[in-house]
């Protein structure tokens, strides 16, 4: 056997995440014990286990239920996307308030940021593995099933079952993908040639910021270290997008060869693929593909025979943290950290994972990048716009027909989009998630491209029924959960920005209140950190320039109102002392 | 040859730099007032309370984490980076309980001084009234977490200088808080001792030595004497303590 071929042993790596991960899983907490035991194992101070254990959504410090439920509060996977609050029907019958875990230990219940299903209907994690509730019915069915204590491996399989809707191919989805296609095209024509395919090709990372992908290579080659590494950020987190999800699933060779091919370039032997916690069900299928790969001399040592070719790749599970889709933030989880974002400058293409010289990019711009390098700049370049070249897949969900994965030509306008998905009587669409644009009717001719509407490709459509303030609520309490609570006015700030629209959907604002509201929002987006806080208030401040009756309608004309209502305030004044008359009520 | 020293300018006036300084560094320096609470000169600069926000153009940064480059406009003490100084103030006064007349901290509190130098006269905002625990464990140190502004300077102190790592900070958005690196979590059981400079560093009450509180009478104490401007262009950790000065 050609010792090239070899395969190294894939076993789960001991990266704090995945140790802490099946603490959780089997303890359904992660102890004080635990987190000295983890510490002393792994060698690390007690308090960066716990900071860990304690930034990520998905462990806790407190015991979970048997079967712990977590449901999306997307606004598209959520349990506010049919006509029933699954959230409050699933408490209601199994007795559990939300975020608590019933005294019996069988079943907790809580919320969770957007799972990445929003083609499925309403969807929910139970003990971490997606399931899409759908509707009513389906939740009273799981509600019998947890109260007999039906082992999941005994539900529905269909309740597991994700049916990727591709209704739109394009450049990169119709083509059949050649396994080592790419690699062999690199190998031919060497280092130079194949960065100078990516750099012609004008491809721009597809994350939504846009970076120009073959600059950042080039960077990152010319950049100094003892190691440079390749990482794929398979972390979308941002409400409505669900493509790396399918890419993951379909298109994992090809995103794979991308990674491998970036290797190539900027001279590294190891990569990772940081996948959210939310898609651990894709690991198995990921796992093998890669295995796959060693198996087939594409991956692993001397690819395609080649001595001095060498690369590998890791896999790493998040556990619940948006935040981890910033790059710095991103190098800091896989670092065994809270994701909290760097200082930048220093760019990860000199100091990344370790301090050393990292790319980063994103599963479609991959993908990508493993095409133009079989197929050329200049297939890639005759599609989209001369600033946005290539093609752009969209997440759609929402008030359409047909939601699900759908890929453009670069300039396609939002109307085209919105015929093609069979969405009518559209009110608003949001591009590019809650930290992208908000767009009302007379901007549907706006074109997809990094000169006008940059995406990362989550496409949310408004239909007229909805009330776009609740819309905002729940973009406002995304970002006030997401935070990672590194500088003040994104912790602090996005907090108050929830708070102020709860106020005015509570009809106790004023138009003062809507100052305050646009004064805070404008603070928190010029003054934060990082991209997160930099756009936590584009929603609400575009919201209130575009459609400013939403709001209009809801304030009270009165100079001052207080935040809360007096009269209910004393509500527990009044169950105490057993009075309901007159006098234990205040005049409103 | 003759020498030149790159410069830039900050409102207006120019000030030298030597290279790898950072704006902070050189405005300091330069007897140059730039707000800062989590920026103590001597500690790796962290950048997280963002009192210390300058414009560029029309870039923002914080200046005590940029470096400085020859020729940089910087605006610092403006009407409106001052106005957002002073809403960040508020906002770091609300999501704690800082209720400065029954803290014995006052008059030695950086925030409360960093109020005063801003012209807050209110918190503004509703108060968060956080539940953060208390711990008393330790003989001579007392960890308040309710006043604690996750400034990160305990954190660092303890790593940089005292040479430990006591402090860590875990959670996130408004449940950031100040965690403890002992088994127990309890700063009793880490190696804290009074003199460690993690134990007197913190800006406002949060960490505070034991029965010293009013050894000196209110009236006396340190902003009551000067402005946070006075004793910030002049406080710095002792060279030799320092971890990487040149």
């Amino acid at each position: 056997m050609n010792p090239c071929i070899q395969a190294p042993t894939n076993s789960a790596s001991p990266h704090l995440l995945h140790i802490l991960y099946a603490l959780q899983q089997q303890y359904r907490h992660i102890s004080a014990e635990s987190i000295n035991q983890v510490a002393a194992s792994l060698d690390l101070p007690v308090s960066q286990v716990a900071a860990v254990v304690e930034f990520y959504a998905f462990f806790s410090r407190e015991p979970c239920g048997r079967y712990h439920l977590l449901l999306s509060n997307c606004t598209s996977c959520g349990y506010l996307a049919g006509d029933t609050n699954l959230l409050l029907a699933l408490s209601q019958r199994m007795g559990v308030n939300p975020g608590k875990t019933r005294a019996d230990g069988l079943v907790s219940l809580g919320e969770t940021s957007c799972i990445g299903l929003c083609d499925q209907g309403a969807a929910l994690l139970v003990n971490s593995v997606p399931l899409v509730a759908r509707d009513l019915d389906r939740v009273e069915q799981m509600a019998q099933l947890i109260t007999t204590e039906t082992p999941l491996a005994h539900w529905p399989d269909e309740w597991f079952c994700i049916q990727n809707r591709i209704p739109k191919p394009g450049l990169l989805l119709q083509h059949r993908w050649d396994a080592g296609a790419g690699l062999r095209a690199a190998l031919l024509c060497g280092v130079t040639e194949t960065l100078a395919r990516i750099q012609q090709s004008g491809l721009r990372g597809r994350g939504g910021a846009g970076f120009n992908t073959g600059t950042k290579w080039q960077s990152c080659l010319a950049a100094p270290g003892a190691a440079h590494y390749v990482i794929c950020n398979a972390d979308e987190g941002e409400p409505g997008t669900f493509k790396d999800r399918v890419l993951l699933q379909h298109h994992a060779d090809t995103m794979v060869e991308g990674m491998t091919l970036c290797a190539f370039v900027i001279g590294a032997e190891k990569g990772f693929v940081y996948l959210r916690g939310e898609y651990r069900y894709l690991l198995p299928h990921l796992q093998a593909v890669l295995a796959q790969r060693r198996q087939s001399g594409l991956l692993g040592a001397c690819i395609l025979g080649q001595r001095e070719f060498n690369f590998d790749i890791e896999l790493v599970v998040g556990a619940g943290a948006y935040i981890c889709g910033e790059e710095s933030a991103l190098i800091e989880s896989l670092e065994g950290k809270p994701g909290i974002p760097r200082v930048r400058p220093p760019f990860p293409v000199t100091q990344g994972y370790l301090g050393q010289p990292t790319v980063v990019n994103n599963v479609e711009t991959f993908i990508a990048a493993a095409h133009i390098a079989c197929r050329g700049s200049a297939w890639f370049a005759a599609v989209g716009t001369a600033a946005s070249t290539g093609s752009k897949i969209l997440s759609i969900s929402g008030d359409c027909q047909s939601p699900g994965i759908y890929e453009y030509p670069f300039g396609v306008c939002v109307q085209q989009v919105l015929d093609d998905c069979g969405a009518d009587q559209v009110q608003a669409v949001q591009v590019g998630g809650p930290s992208g644009t908000l767009l009302g009717k007379d901007a549907f001719n706006r074109a997809l491209g990094f000169e006008d509407l940059s995406t990362g490709g989550s496409f949310l459509i408004f239909g007229q029924q909805r009330d776009l303030l609740t819309v905002n609520r729940n973009f406002a309490r995304f970002f006030a959960h997401e935070s990672c609570g590194f500088c003040t006015p994104c912790r602090v700030g996005t907090q108050l920005l929830k708070n102020g629209l709860d106020k005015i959907i509570e009809g106790n604002a004023t138009p003062a209140d809507v100052d305050e509201i646009t004064r805070l929002g404008l603070l928190v987006n010029h003054r934060s950190h990082c991209g997160l806080g930099q756009t936590a208030a584009n929603h609400l401040l575009q919201g209130l320039a575009h459609f400013p009756a939403a709001v209009t309608q809801r304030l009270t004309q009165a100079d001052f109102t207080p935040q809360f209502d007096l009269d209910a305030a004393l509500e527990a004044a009044r169950q105490i002392t057993q009075r309901d008359d007159a006098d234990a009520h205040l005049d409103n | 040859m003759q020498k030149t020293n790159p410069t830039i300018h900050v409102d207006g006036q120019e000030i030298p730099f030597k290279v790898g300084q950072t704006i902070m560094d050189a405005a300091l320096a330069a007897k140059v007032y730039i707000p800062h609470l989590c920026h103590y000169p001597g500690l790796t600069p962290h950048g997280n309370c963002k009192l210390c926000m300058v414009d560029i153009g029309n870039k923002n940064v914080t200046a005590c984490t940029t470096a400085a480059v020859a020729g940089q406009q910087i605006r610092n003490n403006t009407e409106t980076l001052n106005a957002a100084r002073k809403t960040v103030t508020q906002m770091l006064f609300i999501e704690g309980d800082h209720i400065c007349p029954s803290c014995e901290k006052t008059g030695n509190c950086k925030l409360q001084a960093m109020a005063y130098y801003l012209g807050m006269l209110d918190n503004h905002f509703p108060q968060f009234y956080p539940r953060r625990e208390m711990d008393a464990s330790h003989a001579t140190i007392l960890l308040d977490r309710s006043r604690c502004i996750l400034c990160d300077l305990c954190v660092r102190a303890s790593r940089e200088v005292d040479g430990k790592n006591v402090f860590a900070i875990a959670g996130r958005s408004t449940n950031a808080h100040l965690i403890v690196n002992s088994p127990s979590g309890k700063l009793g059981d880490s190696n804290i001792q009074t003199d460690d400079l993690a134990a007197h560093i913190c800006p406002v009450g949060a960490i505070l030595i034991k029965e010293q509180g009013y050894d000196v009478p209110i009236g006396q104490r340190i902003y009551d004497q000067q402005t946070i401007r006075d004793v910030g262009l002049n406080e710095a950790i002792p060279e030799k303590q320092g971890n990487h000065h040149d």
